[in-house]
């Protein structure tokens, strides 16, 4: 299935969850926060949460800023 | 002579902290001086900003939450980069996610690429939407007393109106608007954005400023981790000779040495 992932198109295979995506992307325990159709999916959360197609993803962490 | 004054404790959103001197985690040449300047700071809240990952490109690489840990600082996420109240609010939320639920945060909304000047309007929509949602917050503004009054009475945390333009190192273009502001807040006031050297940040504090946030002044001297020494000093200096009450400026002169004995 395809979803939108930081902006940009990403193909992924059906019934993953966000912590199975976040595990692709060599994400797992990082810090980073998710953002899924304008809602937060905490972290307690991204086990059972599971992706569909369309849906739209932003993954975030801190950098430096002033 | 009367005694000398206690300060009083410097408090934001319930915490107390010792520094008065806040700053920015941008614009170092890599993690390693950013790290080293914020010690020599002395610094104790650190912003940061909040971004994408890139995907597939950061396996390994240190993240800059490594290096400056938030169980040695209070990290405090900025709105940067926010041109409306609908994106600062997704981003305070991604912040507060981030955070493992710390409620505050910087919020800063902007009107324009090129002054970075924020957009009040926008602010005051972010700000009414953060503050009902629980965050605290401490809010970048301009120097209009009315725009800073009305940001506190919205439950801000900290109102942080510029002293200059953002990365520009100016230092207090208005201080004349900055004291309206000191005199009528009921909520700490810091200085946040275009300070440039030392100087500038000791006349916040001797204004009667409660802290003051800088970035571009470390980051951007010849050498970062001595002008964080110097900030250290000058924020001290500064909260020092407000406390202690400088002497009224004079039109005419006032001998220092006595007339009796002269030869």
């Amino acid at each position: 299935m395809r979803i939108l992932l930081n902006g940009e198109p990403y193909e992924l295979n059906d019934g993953q969850s966000v912590a199975d995506l976040l595990a692709r992307l060599e994400l797992t325990g990082r810090r980073v926060a998710v953002e899924l159709n304008l809602d937060i999916v905490p972290r307690s959360q991204h086990a059972s949460t599971f992706l569909a197609e369309g849906d739209r993803l932003e993954v975030v962490h801190a950098i430096g800023g002033g | 002579m009367s005694a000398a004054p206690q300060d009083k404790p410097f408090v934001l959103a319930g915490r107390t902290y010792q520094s008065r001197l806040l700053v920015g985690t941008g614009k170092y040449r890599d993690l390693e001086e950013t790290r080293v300047a914020i010690e020599a700071s002395g610094a104790e809240i650190v912003t940061v900003a909040v971004r994408r990952t890139n995907i597939g490109q950061t396996a390994g690489e240190p993240n800059l939450l490594d290096v400056i840990s938030p169980s040695r600082y209070t990290i405090l996420p900025n709105t940067a980069g926010c041109y409306n109240a609908e994106e600062a609010v997704r981003t305070c939320r991604l912040a507060r996610e981030l955070l493992d639920g710390q409620q505050l945060i910087k919020l800063e909304v902007l009107a324009d690429q090129k002054t970075l000047f924020p957009n009040v309007i926008e602010t005051l929509k972010a700000a009414e939407v953060l503050v009902k949602d629980g965050f605290e917050v401490m809010v970048y503004t301009s120097d209009d007393p009315i725009i800073a009054r009305q940001l506190a009475e919205i439950g801000c945390v900290a109102v942080m109106p510029l002293a200059g333009l953002i990365g520009t190192g100016l230092g207090i273009c208005n201080p004349y608007n900055l004291r309206i502001i000191l005199e009528e807040s009921t909520v700490p006031v810091l200085v946040d954005a275009g300070v440039g050297t030392a100087s500038d940040a000791t006349i916040a504090m001797e204004m009667g400023c409660e802290a003051v946030l800088m970035n571009s002044a470390i980051a951007h001297a010849q050498h970062p981790v001595m002008m964080a020494r110097a900030m250290r000093h000058a924020i001290e200096a500064g909260r020092l000779a407000w406390l202690a009450g400088r002497m009224p400026k004079k039109l005419y002169a006032s001998a220092s040495s006595p007339l009796d004995g002269l030869i």
